[in-house]
């Protein structure tokens, strides 16, 4: 999935408490599912399980702006410029690639490294969630991040055959060009010194990008399919004394399924999130 | 006399004017007053508050105990369509039963046709069906006949995640368990826990199965224990502790016991089964009791000024 989380580091707009309306209640068996729809568009909603409501009420409202300290800024404007420098690189060395040889053939291979790395190191960005310098819901970031590390490393780095397709290039440059302008968005924010044209390209890019994205990824993983079933690859077979069979085929499937109701639910999500920003609309808060 | 007035907590309009309100009067008795104007908002949906954005009033505070002058300004928020707390559990309990149930008599279009309604060969298989079977009717009766919630009812929605959570579980664990090609825990002997001196006749499933239903009989005093905390019909909390009953001395050391019999029992079926969807299952079930014990144990020290200092949340000592 495309990497567009909300809330940057600067925070655009205080998000408010999840914990409002949910009665006290006994002990409903009812963990919130990794990756469930509803958590994913707008951190907002989230969040009222309801047994949690006793153990919620002294927790921090996870909205709350707070000023970072002095060694939490610095560490995440080096981290964001960094990151922007990586996916620059990147992002040359895509497009020299390509002049030189006039064919996306060989042009993941060639960057295959860069890419890898940085990507991987997207996983911090988890680590700033969960230790609070970055305001947004840990299980958004980690759902969008572990889908490009996903891409990355389960798709297109372990299935060789299908390095050459078209639809990688699509989603290569599609994240590149989002990272670039998120990144130097964040570092921009962080540095209170916001050029409009980064804040407008950080809203309004995505409208064209994120759905190009999604079809590389869609794609790719569909190219991917055929060699998946008949290697056998990453599959677990009965019997074993664990127990337990899994069947990489059928999960790429229901990965695919899953693009369906995610995708428009973060797509609709920036688009609200954009009328905010840009055209400083008001939107009312949706109730849980 | 007392006027309440109720307005919206989101749009601050104003939905009701009760005039000559009792003084004595509870927010159970003025959400009732309110239902009368607006059928739609049944009091289990009501949520009312001092402040827009503060926590829900409780159903037995009284209006004259409140901070407000003659004119008391309440602001209502609607809870959503609201569902019974026994219909929720008897539906996510009934489910995993008869789910299994598919699985153990291996129905047509589960595991191929030749194996259609065959059965296991191996003893623990069997075990096994009678522990979950056993299990959910445990806690369909104790839903029916034990346990008193101190709330009526849950949001709807709720139902919808419970069930696919149990359901959904129940289903993943059953396929393997009842699987034509499943290992029986027997064939690897150096999977043991318990000492085999300690159960010398019993085979190793059978043998992790006293465990399981130690914990089970466990559960089940707790359950009852705290029962008896609360008399019928009533909202009040106590201090619970150990009773007659040698299960319920675990109280002496964790705050809800039931939690820590409840995780021993699962992770006596996993290793009974010796199936890893089990111990998943387990450990899903271990972090989101947790969350609820360190909840309540954080409310009993609220709550009780001589609440037992060596009481942990739901691990003796740790946790």
């Amino acid at each position: 999935m495309g990497r567009l989380t909300e809330a940057a580091a600067a925070g655009s707009g205080a998000r408010a408490a999840g914990w409002a309306g949910s009665p006290p209640t006994l002990l409903p068996l009812s963990p919130t599912s990794p990756g469930c729809a509803a958590t994913m568009a707008s951190s907002d909603e989230d969040g009222t399980n309801g047994g949690a409501s006793e153990a919620g009420e002294d927790r921090e409202a996870p909205g709350k702006r707070r000023r970072l300290g002095f060694l939490a800024t610095a560490w995440l404007t080096f981290y964001n410029i960094a990151m922007t420098a990586g996916w620059l690189v990147l992002a040359i060395a895509m497009v020299r690639f390509y002049m030189e040889k006039g064919t996306h053939r060989g042009l993941y291979k060639s960057i295959q490294k860069t890419l890898k790395f940085f990507q991987t190191f997207a996983l911090l960005e988890i680590v700033h969630c969960l230790i609070g310098i970055v305001p947004t819901s840990v299980l958004v970031t980690g759902v969008q991040v572990s889908s490009r590390i996903f891409m990355v490393w389960l798709i297109t780095h372990s299935i060789k055959p299908i390095q050459n397709e078209e639809s990688v290039v699509l989603f290569l440059v599609a994240w590149t060009v989002t990272e670039i302008t998120r990144y130097s968005f964040y570092t921009f924010s962080l540095l209170d010194h916001l050029p409009y044209f980064i804040k407008w390209a950080r809203y309004n890019f995505f409208i064209i990008l994120y759905p190009v994205g999604v079809a590389g990824e869609l794609l790719t993983i569909y190219a991917a399919l055929p060699y998946v079933k008949k290697t056998g690859m990453f599959s677990i077979r009965l019997p074993n004394k664990y127990n337990v069979s899994f069947d990489y085929y059928y999960f790429l499937l229901i990965t695919m399924a899953s693009y369906i109701p995610l995708f428009p639910q973060l797509y609709f999500h920036m688009l609200r999130q954009r009328r905010k920003v840009l055209h400083g609309e008001v939107i009312v808060e949706k109730d849980d | 006399w007392k006027h309440v007035e109720i307005l919206d907590a989101k749009t601050r309009e104003k939905l009701c004017f009760l005039d000559k309100v009792e003084p004595h009067a509870t927010i159970a008795e003025i959400k009732n007053l309110f239902t009368k104007t607006h059928p739609q908002w049944y009091p289990a949906r009501q949520s009312l508050r001092l402040d827009p954005k503060g926590k829900s009033l409780k159903d037995e505070d009284v209006l004259q105990k409140l901070p407000v002058g003659t004119t008391a300004t309440l602001y209502f928020r609607d809870l959503g369509a609201q569902i019974s707390w026994v219909t929720v559990f008897l539906t996510e309990y009934a489910g995993p039963l008869f789910i299994y149930l598919l699985f153990y008599f291996r129905v047509p279009f589960i595991y191929g046709h030749k194996y259609d309604f065959t059965s296991s060969r191996h003893t623990v298989v069997h075990l096994a069906c009678i522990c979950h079977s056993f299990h959910y009717v445990k806690r369909l009766l104790e839903t029916l006949f034990v346990h008193r919630f101190s709330h009526g009812t849950m949001p709807l929605r709720n139902i919808f995640k419970n069930c696919t959570y149990y359901w959904g579980f129940a289903a993943w664990m059953a396929y393997y368990i009842n699987h034509p090609l499943y290992t029986p825990p027997s064939k690897w002997p150096q999977t043991r826990v318990l000492p085999s001196w300690a159960f010398p006749p019993c085979e190793t499933g059978a043998r992790h199965l006293c465990g399981k239903e130690i914990c089970q009989l466990g559960n089940f005093s707790i359950h009852m224990a705290l029962r008896d905390l609360r008399p019928a019909g009533s909202k009040t909390r106590k201090i619970p502790y150990p009773t007659k009953n040698p299960f319920t001395w675990l109280f002496l050391l964790v705050s809800c016991p039931n939690y820590t019999y409840e995780v021993g029992s699962w992770i006596g079926f996993a290793i009974m089964t010796q199936c890893l969807p089990v111990a998943l299952f387990s450990l899903v079930g271990f972090t989101q009791m947790t969350i609820w014990a360190k909840g309540k144990h954080r409310s009993y020290l609220k709550e009780f000024r001589d609440y037992p200092p060596l009481r942990m949340p739901i691990i003796p000592f740790l946790l």
